[in-house]
């Protein structure tokens, strides 16, 4: 660190500064400070981790330039929870379920998957950050809140933040996660269209490890990923999961944002939905007992991942770059952020020195390129394939001829099941699956209907109400400082936060978002309210509502212990 | 920097005779509250200009416990105990010249001093004395009820806020040379706004959770004789204070009448509602 920046000015100057010490920061920090950068992370949780919420897998590819264990020796050891050595889809109508086997779809390009839990994984990432970055005069700071870019007649060289002075870096790495300020304060990503991105709701689920071992059929060094699908979630487009941890369970949902708001569902009773569905009865049909509920934004990277992910000095990874991948039923986010934070800090390393304020940007741009990693966030046969999967009436088209007896019969057909199953397994057919219902609804359902096994197995689990879910959260409130401002507070503008929200419901006032009704002048309006206590800061608001929306300032909001 | 062991007088731990006397023998001894204040003063100083923390207090052999508490909340480097059975029930003039002949031997024997840091007053004694008479002394400036400071290492002074509580609080900047006593506020708060200095913080933290589990190693006492001392002018002989009685403040008698009512109980209640009905909203 040196006090004077290379103008002269007052700011501390660090080579590089990480924003976020994630999986895609903790790569970048790591991978700078080998290459002997002065790297500083700022992380706004009390410990990284802290804000932290994925479905819970992390992909090793062995196409991929980097993977986690490649840069923090022991990370699957000491970070990680079960490896995932059993992979199905269960295709779901009624209490009719079709299983396929997805372990060859999960074993392409696959070295290996572990499912983990953030507060354990991210934060046994930031002691192993902080000790390579103190090595080259860094460190990682916690509780601390980077609020905005700082500038130069225009040009970004640094970062403001809530709780320190500016600081002028010659790199920013923005890996501040899917509602990344940094991004959108330098106007590469945006919170506009619904349909870019995913929500994503997960319990934690308390699990001896011998009732997981017994219940799943595995040892201890083994377990299993699930997906769900078909008309389980009404026809909301997005599916279920199911991974097993060391002594836990991670059941979830996600779903496309615009159907959630569409169809005005409540993602923690589509989540219920998923844990008192009788499938359910032989894994947690008895004594539910649930650790965590959390939620997240997940990006679509075939729509949003930016191809150029630079603006002067600054370089975005991971969810903040949109780079969060959905192959089909599989996601995979984490992998790639780990790839991008190398890559960046690798760009960096590269082009040091040069007079260019952008050669890095650009740089990590062509890395991205060169390593095939844009390709897998932004498929080709996606882009051809969206274009005729998104025209309605070929989707209609479809769907009627699928949901007639005849299509039924197809589908339904012991030769259409191997078709099918292999179809699933395709890692090429599934990239090129629309967004539509058909993916997601109709064509599991009519599997499960057609050939599916009816199941009766009483279930009685009895998730948590909404209330209880957010009582049993930890919450540092920043009393009198809400992060959150609502601009347009009519029903029309903001009202789909009210259901979309994941902790907020209709006829539900401990949430964040209500519905008021209030007389003026004779008239009653209906108007909605805002109350950020709750808030798992999701940003799913930002998007289906008019807000002004920031995070909270460091170690404030909630804090999660699973993650 | 400055600290002295106190009783513990949080709720649950404080214990009392029944004549109302404090039971020192069963009431444990914590670090005096507003020494915490000094503490977080030395310690924002040491974060940002460097140097060298010592805690040092006078008291029994289990004040060692206050100060080893002193090095793992602020991170002292080493542990000073002015302890002696001839120091047994100094008053603040005895204390304060045990006190300043404990610095005058650190700064002769162990390093020099640029500034002593002091909480203000104690929990037990709220006489807020001992440092002003400590600082007399060694002949040094103090700068009492210190909110916020600022040292320019260079030109060798000290800058500081002090809180000037009168019927409205006003807060003086004060400059004054090194070497200097600080003797700091409740309001005192540091501030960290230097991610160097963060960094910093953060390391002297993980050194000294190290160094505190060993506390002893770092544990110097000093008795009378250590401290060329006579008997005849510290501890109780040499403690001008005699205190002729302690009396207990009586309890103040209860002004108003109170009844006892069963919430759920709707006859008892219905008097309590009519009470309260004047007072109800208009619709």
């Amino acid at each position: 660190m040196s006090t004077n920046g290379s103008n002269g000015s007052e700011y501390e100057h660090y080579e590089a500064v990480v924003v976020g010490c994630g999986p895609g920061g903790a790569a970048a920090a790591a991978r700078l400070a080998e290459h002997g950068v002065e790297t500083l992370v700022l992380e706004r949780g009390v410990e990284a981790g802290s804000k932290n919420v994925s479905g819970g897998l992390i992909y090793a590819e062995d196409s991929a330039p980097y993977t986690i264990d490649d840069l923090f020796d022991g990370f699957r050891e000491e970070a990680a929870e079960r490896p995932v050595t059993d992979y199905r889809i269960h295709n779901i109508a009624g209490d009719k379920v079709k299983t396929y086997d997805l372990t060859d779809l999960h074993e392409h390009d696959t070295d290996w998957c572990d499912a983990v839990l953030r507060r354990q994984m991210d934060s046994w990432l930031e002691a192993r950050v902080h000790e390579k970055t103190s090595e080259t005069g860094g460190g990682v700071l916690t509780n601390v809140r980077v609020n905005g870019l700082l500038r130069e007649d225009g040009e970004i060289i640094g970062v403001t933040c809530d709780e320190l002075d500016p600081i002028e870096a010659d790199l920013i790495v923005a890996a501040d996660g899917v509602n990344s300020e940094l991004a959108r304060e330098a106007g590469l990503m945006d919170w506009e269209e619904p349909d870019e991105w995913f929500q994503g709701v997960k319990a934690v689920v308390d699990m001896d490890p011998e009732a997981v071992n017994h219940r799943f059929g595995i040892d201890d060094d083994e377990g299993v990923a699930h997906l769900f699908s078909g008309d389980l979630f009404e026809d909301v487009r997005g599916g279920g999961f199911l991974y097993t941890n060391e002594e836990s369970l991670s059941i979830g949902t996600v779903f496309h944002l615009d159907s959630l708001v569409a169809e005005q569902a409540e993602p923690h009773e589509l989540l219920d939905a998923l844990l008192t569905h009788p499938m359910m009865a032989h894994w947690i049909g008895d004594g539910y007992d649930e650790r965590e509920y959390a939620a997240k934004l997940v990006p679509d990277s075939k729509k949003v991942a930016h191809r150029e992910p630079y603006r002067d000095r600054l370089v975005l990874v991971g969810d903040a770059a949109g780079q969060m991948q959905a192959q089909g039923p599989i996601i995979k986010g984490m992998n790639h952020a780990v790839t991008a934070g190398a890559l960046a800090a690798d760009a960096f390393a590269i082009t040091r020195g040069n007079a260019d304020s952008e050669a890095a940007g650009r740089r990590y741009a062509k890395l991205l390129e060169d390593s095939g990693t844009m390709a897998k966030l932004r498929p080709k046969q996606y882009d051809l394939a969206r274009t005729v999967g998104e025209r309605d009436a070929v989707t209609n088209v479809v769907d009627r001829v699928l949901e007639s007896p005849l299509g039924s019969v197809a589908l339904g057909n012991s030769l259409a099941d191997r078709v099918l199953e292999r179809a699933y397994n395709s890692p090429f057919l599934v990239s090129m699956l629309p967004d539509t219902r058909t993916g997601y609804t109709t064509v599991p359902t009519v599997i499960g209907e057609a050939r599916g096994k009816s199941i009766r197995w009483k279930n009685d689990a009895e998730p948590p109400s909404l209330e209880e879910r957010i009582g049993e959260l930890t919450y540092d409130t920043d009393v009198g400082n809400p992060h959150i401002e609502l601009l347009d507070d009519s029903a029309e503008a903001s009202g789909a936060a009210v259901y979309a929200c994941p902790v907020s419901a209709e006829a539900f006032g401990g949430g964040c978002y209500r519905t008021e009704q209030v007389k003026t002048n004779g008239d009653e309006e209906t108007v909605v309210s805002l109350d950020t206590q709750p808030c798992v800061e999701c940003g799913t608001c930002a998007i289906v509502a008019d807000t002004a929306w920031e995070h909270p300032r460091g170690g404030k909001g909630v804090e999660y212990r699973e993650g | 920097m400055l600290t002295k062991g106190v009783p513990d007088f949080s709720e649950g731990a404080v214990s009392f005779d029944e004549d109302g006397h404090l039971e020192r023998g069963k009431t444990p001894t914590v670090m005096n509250p507003n020494d915490a204040f000094a503490l977080e003063a030395a310690l924002q100083t040491r974060v940002r200009h460097g140097g060298h923390v010592s805690g040092m207090s006078m008291g029994p052999p289990g004040y060692a416990e206050v100060l080893e508490g002193a090095m793992e909340s602020v991170y002292t480097d080493d542990s000073y105990l002015l302890s002696d059975r001839e120091l047994a029930a100094s008053d603040t003039w005895a204390t304060a010249i045990t006190v300043s002949s404990g610095i005058e031997k650190y700064r002769e024997e162990v390093a020099d001093v640029d500034l002593v840091f002091a909480g203000f007053k104690t929990a037990d004694g709220e006489t807020g004395q001992t440092g002003p008479q400590t600082c007399w002394a060694l002949e040094w400036p103090i700068v009492t009820h210190v909110i916020a400071l600022d040292i320019d290492p260079d030109e060798r002074r000290l800058r500081a806020k002090r809180l000037v509580e009168g019927d409205v609080d006003e807060i003086e900047t004060v400059e004054t040379p090194l070497p200097c006593m600080v003797v700091t506020d409740p309001e005192f708060e540091p501030t960290y706004r230097k991610a160097s200095h963060r960094l910093t913080h953060k390391e002297l933290r993980a050194e000294t959770q190290e160094r505190a589990a060993d506390h002893d190693e770092h544990l110097t006492t000093w008795d009378h004789a250590d401290l060329n001392l006579d008997p005849d002018y510290i501890g109780l002989d040499g403690s001008p204070t005699i205190v002729s009685s302690v009396d207990p403040i009586p309890k103040a008698p209860s002004e108003r009448e109170a009844t006892m009512i069963d919430p759920d109980d709707g006859t008892a209640m219905e008097p309590v509602l009519e009470e309260l009905q004047p007072f109800a909203g208009g619709d």
